[in-house]
């Protein structure tokens, strides 16, 4: 009874932080009070104001209007990651956790081996390849999400497998691709919607995170994390500057974990 | 024994692994190092001089080869850009990364087992919420965030040490410690609250099994059977997690000596991405790996010592 009341709780507050990020990410793609590039250095770092509501940075770019695009910018690099790892994982989950074998064995063991890599030195390294930039590191976290979602999308499917009803599909003689799709596929949908959320949790993080080294997008286009590295400049004057990226980042994994908590499957 | 032996084993297998696919991985690049630093003016006598000496001009294969028997002798290459044997380069660096990790993987274990089960043993009054409220909102900070606002807090309103001011920990190892205690922490401080909030679910969900019932029933009291038959099994998942956490705190620390203005391992990898510099970042990438696997190797011989049913 009182388990339900706080998840409820979770959720509704959950959805109300995710919501106004939403509203942000909308308001980053359809206007902006200011032009979020737009130096003007008769405002450079002015405090918060009617005008500016998040004061200005120290080119007096309207930190708001940056804001807004840097909530557009870290959600559409977490929702490729986080594509890019679903859909890679779902395919070398299912060709595993499915067939098993001598494929299974191999894969499973580098997964492994990539699995105990910290996604964000995994990250570092495709980048040291590739180069930096926005494109570089959703191709660089995608590669460092995938093993976590193969993994457990193979052991859903280890399980689904050898369940009586894939057993009587298969003596009706349906195909493999038949069983995967139509009957092994659509079940992994509740697993699939919490590791979705934690993984979007953990792509906002690395993302942010990565911009903040100045992997991500470059300058002057706004990211959270690079507004936050160039806001330590002048941080003892205008700790506003970098208060309010941060917060927003605060925000968006405080409202995305509780909805993933409020999600979880009763235990 | 057999145990230890055959997970060292796999340890040292894992390390080959990652030592090809990082050699190789950066073999792939079409860049030629050689141009790079004599610049796109350098004549082709002169690059083919330079290749011959860096040891461009050998195959792949060998390069692998040599490179790995000199890692065996303690000799990583020669940097690109600071000429200079990487091993001398990232000698004083490793210790710095080694130091600030040690003192964030201590400060979370210290800080967060009390916590955790204060928590959990004041999980049925009406503080449970304001604690769960507390470390969720912890727990969503990024440590480079909390980081920025600890420079701010402490080192510019408080003054209670000087942003920037690292000194080496050659020169003056308290000092050191005292730098990068703030660091530390910011590492550590998430880490925290995620071990607190596991160890106040497991032991709740643990806290309604019938052997814990039983207990009660056999007249003891609360606390004797919440330390002695509760804890000790809300205990394992937790080392497990902390487990997975070293080396969350190992790659963590590139991104917190950035904040500090710390020199460690994660400041020249930074610099040497950019820079292209291979040899150094093969190294480090290579060191840090090494630093992740042999924490989970102590992680998964610990975890056999606290629950010894566990066969690997």
């Amino acid at each position: 009874m009182d388990k339900t009341k706080t998840r409820n709780v979770k959720f509704i507050l959950g959805l109300t932080l995710t919501g106004i990020i939403l509203v942000m990410m909308i308001a980053g793609i359809v206007h902006t009070p200011y032009d979020p590039m737009a130096m003007d250095l008769s405002a450079k770092l002015e405090g918060v104001s009617f005008k500016h509501i998040m004061g200005c940075d120290n080119f007096g770019r309207d930190i708001f209007s940056r804001v807004l695009v840097g909530v557009r910018e870290t959600m559409f690099v977490a929702a490729a990651v986080v594509f890019i790892g679903t859909f890679v994982g779902i395919i070398i989950g299912t060709v595993t956790g499915y067939f098993g074998g001598w494929v299974d064995e191999i894969l499973m063991r580098f997964n492994d081996a990539v699995l105990a890599f910290p996604s964000v030195l995994l990250a570092l390294l495709v980048i040291g390849i590739m180069g930096g930039g926005t494109k570089a590191l959703i191709i660089a976290l995608g590669i460092a999400f995938v093993p976590s979602f193969a993994r457990i999308i193979r052991g859903e499917v280890l399980r689904i497998r050898n369940l009586d009803y894939i057993q009587c599909v298969r003596l009706y003689g349906a195909s493999h691709l038949r069983i995967i799709v139509v009957h092994i596929l659509p079940n992994l949908r509740t697993v699939l919607l919490s590791s979705v959320l934690i993984g979007f949790n953990n792509a906002v993080l690395a993302e942010a995170g990565m911009s903040y080294l100045g992997m991500g997008a470059q300058p002057p286009y706004p990211s959270l994390g690079l507004m936050l590295s160039e806001a330590q400049g002048v941080i003892y004057s205008n700790p506003w500057n970098a208060v309010f990226p941060g917060l927003v980042i605060v925000i968006m994994i405080l409202g995305f974990s509780l909805l993933s908590d409020s999600l979880e499957k009763k235990t | 024994m057999k145990y230890v032996l055959k997970k060292i084993g796999t340890l040292i297998l894992t390390l080959l692994a990652v030592s090809a696919l990082v050699f190789f991985a950066f073999s792939l690049i079409p860049s030629n190092p050689a141009i790079a630093r004599l610049g796109t003016e350098a004549t082709p006598e002169k690059i083919a001089k330079l290749m011959h000496d860096m040891g461009l001009d050998r195959p792949v294969l060998e390069r692998f080869g040599s490179w790995i028997l000199g890692i065996l002798h303690g000799d990583f290459g020669t940097s690109y850009s600071y000429n200079q044997p990487v091993t001398t380069l990232l000698s004083e660096k490793i210790g710095v990364t080694l130091l600030m990790s040690v003192m964030a993987i201590l400060i979370t274990c210290l800080l967060s087992f009390p916590l955790g089960i204060y928590v959990a043993r004041k999980s049925d009054s009406k503080l449970d919420v304001l604690f769960t409220t507390i470390n969720q909102i912890v727990m969503s900070i990024p440590s480079f965030f909390s980081g920025i606002l600890i420079t701010l807090l402490f080192g510019l309103i408080l003054k209670v040490f000087t942003p920037g001011g690292y000194v080496s920990y050659k020169k003056d190892f308290l000092g050191c410690i005292g730098y990068l205690i703030f660091p530390a922490f910011a590492i550590a401080l998430p880490k925290i609250s995620m071990v607190v909030k596991l160890l106040r679910d497991t032991a709740l969900k643990e806290a309604d099994k019938d052997y814990v019932r039983t207990a009660y029933s056999r007249g003891n009291r609360t606390k004797a059977v919440f330390y002695k038959h509760v804890l000790k099994n809300a205990i394992i998942p937790v080392i497990t997690f902390l487990g997975m956490t070293f080396a969350d705190i190992i790659a963590g620390s590139i991104i917190v000596e950035q904040v500090f203005r710390v020199p460690g391992l994660g400041r020249i990898l930074l610099t040497s991405i950019s820079g292209r510099d291979y040899p150094v970042v093969e190294a480090i990438i290579l060191l840090l790996a090494t630093a992740v696997v042999v924490s989970n190797l102590v992680v998964d011989l610990l975890y056999k010592k606290f629950d010894p049913r566990i066969h690997v």
